[in-house]
């Protein structure tokens, strides 16, 4: 079954936390319980998912454009709703205190971007391999030089290969419910994975959207740390002798095996997740008029500007398709080349010079030539629905009628 | 953790190795005053060890290990080193994460257990070496100190990078060459131990692990002061004999000599005040408690 709650879990539904919130089942808080409509910026809307998520401990660090949740999640503590909060000394020291915080059976949240993100890296394979299911939220922006504080998604491509789940959200509603869903799949004993939910810095932290909340007086079930697939380790369960020789020893086959093995299960409890996943956030990806010859597959906010650009196009009779990829580990493969089976040609607009997005669909679709990877932007510009909609007419050969103030 | 939760299944008693049985049976969890002299009398909580042959450092592991005041209820975390090469062994939760975040999961790691075990004894005790606790993770070793995070730092201070083979490190002595030090290391020994007393350090003690009776003392007073008052120190001289070409058994005579007066590893404590108060209110329930025993 999926997204079940341990025996503890259940014993707490309906009882009430210390703030007065009823603890309440997952299904119930997401998919029944009623929705308040708010108009808040993605900053707020991460504060308000924390509010209801019974995190244990928050670690926060500076850094544009996702200091101001972590602050705000300050406030929260200083209110009673988290029960731990800290500033670390950097990004790295931060996600070494998570995952202290999580390896003593803490349910753990934390905030980064850009350069913190690069700076924390070496963090996320161990978090992996510990099997630690911290929340980390990657607002993403530059890490380039010179510096850039501006929206960017070319970290993500590096998160791809840590073996952490790995969601994209587009809007602020994605972001408040996946924040609460995240936890719930990330901790499942099966899963049990660090996973990051990504956004695209600025244009959802910094700007309002309408949102529907869930009532601020239901909260999910605190983590139990004994569903573990690995001890917890807070010495109430016996301690064990490991191994005989550590895992480090060099010139050991064994090690070598047990390495290699590590890796492919925590990669297939990535691939595991899928089946917590997709009743929760509605499948890996979600498709629109996957009948049309022309398809643009998007994350993140590049969905949103792939939406308005196939309006435009349908008011000049072009009519193209769309699929979002939410879920970015684990990758939905078999779900995109089914999406794309009519397509002729795929559009990939992307906020980063590399196009990650399009090279992994390269690799997963046949006739592969049918991918063009574009538009891309980069650096804090923004991507016009224009932009997108010219790519699409000069593929096509046709007069491009929109020019996007590029001057030309 | 109750001494209860460490048992074995009557059905599965045969099939268990001897010494987890030994440990179950013979270790001297949630035993008061134990320290040093029970090891040869009860199960120690480390088992054979993956050091080099007479290696200081596998002394200093059982001294500290026999001298926890409550391993039933201590996470250690160590660090990437030849100790990470030990702590498998350990019969106490151990967390290895990274080279040099040691600091850093021990204050996510206390804070959590303050959270989730509210007045109950949860002790978190860092052990790393001295690249791992003065170089690349200096920055976590001294925050943790300024945040007054209330969990014990050791390092085994050998000098060197052993475990990578030798290479310069910030606690090697001036002039000593080595890897990564051909002509010899050109700036002095890190004084992490005052460094520890600026940095808010309750206790800090820089010694050797030649005698079996002080190490058990530090380490008590160390983990007891951080439970209580504020961050503790121990810098434990733990030589590499291979990369300083003693021979096995020559460990405890380099340990020896490099405590006598003038010399790096010559006894030094630093006590707060109300450190001292403590350890003094320590002591007089501890006598009251004997005499009461005698009494009755």
């Amino acid at each position: 079954m999926a997204n079940e709650l341990s025996e503890v879990q259940r014993s707490l539904i309906g009882k009430q936390n210390k703030k007065g919130q009823t603890y309440t089942d997952p299904q119930h808080l997401f998919f029944e319980a009623p929705r308040i409509p708010a108009f808040f910026t993605g900053s707020e809307v991460i504060k308000e998912a924390i509010r209801r998520a019974s995190v244990d401990v928050m670690v926060a660090y500076p850094i544009t454009p996702q200091s101001e949740a972590a602050a705000l999640i300050g406030e929260l503590y200083a209110e009673g709703y988290v029960a731990e909060y800290m500033r670390g000394e950097s990004e790295f020291a931060v996600m070494g205190q998570c995952a202290g915080a999580a390896f003593g059976g803490a349910r753990v949240f934390t905030t980064t971007a850009g350069p913190g993100t690069m700076r924390a890296f070496e963090n996320f394979p161990m978090w992996v391999g510990s099997r630690l299911p911290i929340q980390v939220i990657v607002t993403c922006r530059g890490i380039n030089s010179p510096l850039s504080i501006q929206p960017d998604t070319l970290e993500m491509y590096f998160l791809l290969g840590t073996g952490m789940l790995v969601w994209h959200a587009e809007t602020a509603q994605d972001f408040f419910d996946w924040i609460l869903k995240g936890y719930i799949v990330a901790e499942q004993p099966d899963v049990h994975l660090p996973i990051a939910v990504c956004c695209d810095g600025f244009f959802v932290t910094h700007t309002k959207d309408t949102v529907l909340l869930t009532p601020p007086e239901m909260c999910l079930p605190p983590y139990d740390p004994y569903r573990s697939p690995v001890p917890c380790m807070d010495m109430e369960t016996p301690p064990v002798r490991m191994m005989r020789d550590p895992f480090v020893m060099k010139s050991n086959y064994i090690s070598y095996m047990t390495h290699a093995s590590w890796q492919e299960e925590t990669r297939g409890a990535c691939e595991r997740s899928r089946k917590h996943t997709i009743p929760m956030i509605g499948g890996l990806i979600e498709t629109e008029n996957t009948d049309a010859e022309i398809l643009i597959v998007a994350s993140g906010t590049a969905v949103s500007q792939g939406r308005e650009a196939i309006r435009l196009l349908e008011d000049e009779g072009i009519r193209v398709g769309l699929v979002k990829v939410k879920s970015l580990r684990p990758w939905p493969g078999q779900e995109i080349r089914e999406a794309t089976k009519h397509a002729k040609h795929i559009f990939v607009p992307e906020f980063n010079v590399i196009g990650w997005l399009a090279q992994e669909v390269k690799a997963t679709i046949p006739d592969n030539h049918r991918v063009i990877a574009g538009p891309h932007v980069a650096g804090g510009m923004t991507m016009p629905a224009e932009v997108i909609v010219e790519e699409i007419q000069k593929a096509l050969g046709r007069h491009v009628t929109t020019l996007a103030g590029r001057g030309s | 953790m109750s001494k209860e939760k460490i048992q074995i299944c009557p059905e599965f008693y045969d099939i268990m190795p001897p010494e987890y049985r030994d440990l179950v049976e013979q270790a001297t969890y949630g035993k008061e005053g134990r320290g040093w002299k029970d090891i040869g009398q009860s199960k120690e909580l480390i088992e054979d060890h993956s050091l080099c042959a007479g290696c200081p450092e596998s002394m200093a592991f059982r001294y500290i290990l026999a001298s926890l005041p409550n391993p039933e209820d201590t996470v250690m975390v160590g660090s990437t080193g030849c100790t990470s090469l030990v702590f498998p062994h350990v019969a106490v939760h151990n967390i290895h994460s990274l080279f040099g975040n040691q600091n850093a999961v021990a204050s996510g790691l206390k804070r959590a257990l303050s959270v989730r075990f509210p007045g109950r004894i949860k002790d978190v005790v860092v052990l790393a070496g001295d690249g791992a606790t003065v170089d690349i993770g200096l920055d976590m070793t001294l925050q943790a100190w300024f945040r007054q995070e209330k969990f014990t730092t050791i390092c085994f201070d050998n000098e060197l990078y052993a475990n990578t083979g030798g290479q310069e490190s910030g606690l090697m002595r001036k002039g000593f060459v080595a890897k990564m030090a051909p002509v010899g290391k050109k700036f002095e020994k890190v004084r992490l131990p005052e460094i520890a007393r600026e940095s808010g350090c309750a206790y800090v003690v820089n010694c050797t692990v030649s005698k079996p009776n002080l190490v058990e003392k530090v380490i008590r007073n160390a983990v007891l002061i951080a439970r209580e008052i504020g961050p503790t120190y121990l810098q434990l001289y733990t030589p590499c004999i291979l990369e300083i070409g003693k021979n096995s058994m020559e460990g405890l005579q380099e340990m020896r000599d490099s405590e006598k007066p003038g010399e790096r590893f010559r006894y030094y404590e630093y006590v707060t005040d109300s450190a001292k108060q403590f350890l003094a209110e320590l002591e007089a329930k501890e006598k009251q408690t004997a005499a009461a025993a005698i009494e009755g």
